[in-house]
């Protein structure tokens, strides 16, 4: 018997393919999980419009779903409304840190250009000493820093609301 | 013309500025000028790619035979493409790509904005996306503009020089025909003259912080929006329609 709380149990192990510590649950793109006798609805939506990633998410999706023996389910993908960092789980942000990424922060409106420079802790050394490299980092959803007191290089994951 | 006609173009005309800027930028790939504005650049062509797929998937559906969204960005001819002339204008130097840039983004993001008001549900659920992403490019452009403008005098002169070139072209991107009078009178989208005093302030106060003088001269250049394009188009859809034509039917 499938129940929706089982699928939701099922999605915390599919893991987002750029960011392999994150469950999809945790990232907050799964936007609904629906049972209706025994037929499984998914609804889930992309971080970024143009993110190639979200055709592996639902691969990996019905991958986890024919292992647990679900063969009725369906998958739909949504954008509105749209999807924003708020989403991302607390244990995501904890998850995100240990693995090196920095989680995001409590940011300003984007649109603000002449605003005073973010604070991006490092995530290895915790140093408030970090530059932005570069707004664009190694996927649509990350930006460049790198740690003034480490030197280390790092992603941010940006803030996006 | 009927409510979904006109929708229906109005769309195109999106759809196509995103994918053609997209596909400008993603010529860069492997040749931005330093490595952080390489993955810069084909970030925001991602997000453009991806904003076109969301704009011609709709007009694919509102089309009067229905179409798919590979359909309309690789089996078009030329003339069919609606486009401003600005976005399909070669990247140049580094200078000319974020002036061009520049210039959409400030128009692109008071558009997004004021579409999010929309009464056409799904417009306003893509623009809410796009606006999210949009709003980082135009930081990121902007950004450039001073850096360069009140960089050193080389950099200055030839910004200034990118400025003179690619002015002319962006005023298209307030275009209106009876398309935009419709949609306009049915809530769907934003007048003109409602956008165009915002991205003329951006304008103002980006260019007031690089040193940059607006050009006396104000030719106009348009014909895009009509399926009048520049030497430049054609060359440009022949790399990107390529693999379409050769393999018809093909996807990832």
């Amino acid at each position: 018997m499938v129940n929706e709380s089982k699928i939701w149990e099922h999605l915390e192990d599919v893991f987002d393919p750029e960011v392999p510590v994150l469950s999809i649950v945790d990232l907050g793109i799964v936007r609904g999980v629906q049972v209706v006798k025994d037929h499984v609805s998914i609804t889930i939506t992309p971080t970024y419009s143009g993110c190639p990633a979200m055709h592996t998410i639902e691969k990996d999706i019905e991958l986890k779903l024919k292992k647990e023996a679900i063969s009725s389910y369906e998958i739909h993908t949504s954008i509105a409304p749209a999807w924003t960092t708020d989403w991302m789980s607390e244990i995501g942000k904890k998850k995100l840190k240990a693995y090196g990424i920095a989680p995001p922060q409590d940011e300003v409106d984007k649109s603000v250009l002449f605003a005073d420079p973010l604070v991006v802790p490092c995530p290895k050394c915790n140093s408030s000493d970090t530059k932005l490299v570069s707004q664009f980092g190694s996927t649509a959803c990350k930006a460049h820093y790198q740690c003034s007191t480490c030197k280390e290089p790092f992603d941010y994951f940006k803030c996006l609301r | 013309m009927t409510e979904k006609q006109a929708l229906y173009k109005y769309l195109l005309r999106m759809g196509d500025d995103s994918l053609i800027l997209g596909q400008r930028l993603s010529e860069l790939c492997g040749h931005g000028p330093i490595l952080e504005e390489d993955i810069a650049l084909t970030n925001i062509s991602l997000d453009l790619i991806g904003q076109a797929t969301l704009l011609l998937e709709y007009a694919g559906e509102s089309a009067p035979e229905k179409k798919t969204n590979d359909e309309l960005a690789y089996l078009r001819i030329e003339k069919e493409y609606v486009n401003a002339l600005l976005v399909e204008q070669p990247n140049g130097h580094f200078g000319d790509t974020i002036m061009r840039q520049f210039l959409f983004d400030a128009y692109r993001k008071p558009l997004l904005e004021q579409l999010l008001d929309s009464t056409d549900k799904r417009l306003a659920g893509i623009a809410e996306k796009a606006l999210k992403e949009t709003k980082y490019h135009l930081r990121h452009s902007s950004e450039w503009i001073i850096r360069l403008g009140d960089g050193t005098q080389e950099s200055h002169q030839r910004i200034q020089n990118s400025l003179e070139a690619l002015l002319r072209y962006a005023y298209e991107l307030f275009f209106e025909n009876e398309v935009d009078e419709l949609l306009i009178a049915q809530g769907i989208i934003p007048a003109a003259n409602s956008i165009f005093p915002i991205w003329e302030k951006t304008l103002h106060d980006v260019f007031e912080e690089a040193t940059l003088l607006l050009p006396k001269n104000k030719w106009k250049f348009q014909g895009g929006r009509e399926g009048r394009h520049s030497e430049h188009m054609g060359y440009l859809l022949a790399e990107m329609q390529y693999m379409q034509r050769t393999y018809p039917n093909m996807e990832w």
